[in-house]
């Protein structure tokens, strides 16, 4: 089990324990986070679980993989720690891992 | 207060609890399914599920525990019988009556089945389930024979995965091209090339007019020959399930007729997913769609109308298709258009082709190009250059006009 806090474009904080290997969308659509709709369940199909990784854990939690990145381009509230959020899986090395959410998804 | 009841527990009816409860809705909700399973993805058992990529905890759409914790009445692996809407009650095959508030129909929809000599053998499956699944796993084997039914998509990712394993796969498909119903003869050819280059038979203007066998299929009969067969694979297309809302005098016309407020003729009940047809106001006409983002879509839209926030469905009807190693995103529908673009390379198996209507885009399917996918759902409808938009040195987004 990992810490993870997601804080919503309004500042509120909600934070969970979650079980290592899921990703941060299936803890996220789990727990009804507002905002992470993931239509497509995972699959790097639909750019509607886009988050932004808090600055301070950005080097551990890797980088976009090359369809992450096409399907993130156009997204005009992209910013440099912006990733899908079904592409990053929660492991002890992100235990606390802090989480900001974007007003809308695209 | 009578709680909000949901019948059918598929990706429609899983996210119609998701958003009420996100919306703040508090009352009762039971959600009523005829599987006997959680809400699951069923985009994944054709691909990564079959292929055993995914075990089965990921299909999944949510633990059990969310409907604990969020109160949601699960009753799975029961059914309706009737509904009445002048009453507001629904009555389950045991008798039993309940009472509704609102009623969400997210019935889905079931294959076609194919009614020959010999259907009732063992080894002839359909695709639909999770249930169908985990029946068709075990039958995955490195050199036994797989007859599959029908070109589709459904058709065409099962040969990919049987074909991965190892299996000897013939599809066998009743028109002049794979994948007629859906798409371009360009991109059917793609992927007939794509399927022959990975040893799959396909075998067009054919039909199946039998299956025989003691017990165990042995043999499929086709048009043209009779064919050996471990397995046999039937995915000829699916039907909306409509007859509990036809009972209930709602209206219906392929599929659970509703407005843009996924509303059906009866105030009270509303209708998402695969089961509905409904108004789309970008596409200009009405859609019965079977797809996830869709069954999604309606949800919430039905969620909101019920909460008693206006929302309107409107969305760009969007698909996706694993087959191999290659990513297929396909966005709207490409018989609307009156000219096509190719963009990439075919032989490099990344590119993609704009549909255009009078210049204006109608359509994308995209084979490994994510970005031009997410044009395409961005700029549905916008005026676009040609010229540039075939030119790979231009960003794609820079050919809207």
């Amino acid at each position: 089990m990992s810490k993870i806090t997601f804080v919503k474009h309004d500042g509120e904080e909600l934070s969970y324990e979650a079980d290592n290997g899921l990703s941060v969308m299936n803890i996220a659509v789990d727990n009804l986070v507002p905002g992470i709709d993931a239509d497509c369940g995972g699959e790097c199909n639909c750019a509607t679980c886009h988050v932004y990784v808090d600055e301070k854990w950005w080097d551990k939690v890797g980088t976009t993989n090359s369809t992450e990145e096409a399907i993130m381009s156009l997204n005009p509230d992209r910013q440099t720690t912006s990733r899908l959020s079904c592409q990053i899986k929660m492991s002890d090395e992100l235990d606390g891992l802090v989480i900001n959410l974007p007003e809308f998804q695209y | 207060m009578s709680p909000i009841v949901i019948i059918g527990a598929g990706q429609a009816g899983g996210q119609a609890v998701a958003s009420l409860r996100q919306q703040g809705y508090k009352e009762e909700i039971i959600l009523i399914g005829d599987e006997p399973h959680l809400p699951y993805q069923r985009p994944f058992l054709s691909k990564q599920y079959l292929s055993g990529e995914h075990e089965e905890g990921r299909v999944f759409l949510r633990a059990e525990k969310f409907y604990n914790d969020h109160n949601i009445t699960l009753r799975i692996g029961e059914r309706v019988k009737s509904i009445d809407p002048n009453s507001r009650q629904i009555t389950m095959e045991n008798g039993e009556l309940i009472s509704y508030q609102d009623l969400i129909l997210a019935t889905g929809s079931r294959p076609r089945i194919l009614n020959i000599p010999g259907s009732d053998l063992n080894g002839i499956f359909y695709l639909r389930t999770l249930d169908d699944v985990n029946n068709i796993k075990p039958t995955i084997q490195s050199g036994k024979k797989l007859v599959i039914i029908g070109g589709g998509y459904i058709g065409l990712e099962v040969a990919s995965v049987a074909a991965t394993a190892g299996m000897q796969v013939t599809v066998i498909e009743t028109e002049d091209r794979i994948l007629k119903r859906v798409t371009t003869p360009e991109m059917s050819a793609f992927y007939h090339q794509l399927h022959t280059d990975r040893g799959v038979s396909i075998v067009l203007n054919s039909g199946v007019s039998g299956f025989e066998g003691n017990d165990d299929l042995t043999h499929v009969i086709c048009k043209d020959e009779k064919r050996e067969a471990d397995v046999a694979i039937v995915g000829i297309g699916i039907i909306p399930n409509i007859e509990l809302a036809e009972a209930a005098n709602i209206e219906c016309d392929n599929g659970i007729t509703t407005n843009d407020k996924c509303q059906t003729s009866s105030p009270h009940i509303y209708a998402a997913g695969d089961c509905s047809n409904h108004p789309n106001p970008i596409i200009g006409r009405r859609l019965r769609l079977e797809s996830v983002p869709n069954a999604m879509d309606q949800a919430k839209i039905a969620a909101s109308n019920i909460m008693g926030k206006e929302a309107s469905y409107s969305a760009v009807p969007w698909f996706w298709s694993d087959q191999y190693e290659h990513k297929l995103q396909m966005v709207g529908y490409s018989a609307d258009g009156n000219s096509q673009v190719l963009r990439g390379n075919k032989d490099k198996q990344h590119f993609s082709i704009f549909y255009l209507k009078d210049d204006h885009l109608v359509a994308v399917d995209a084979v490994n190009s994510a970005r031009e996918f997410m044009v395409g759902r961005k700029f549905y409808g916008k005026k676009f250059d040609p010229i540039k938009l075939a030119d790979e040195a231009i960003e794609v987004q820079d050919a809207v006009i």
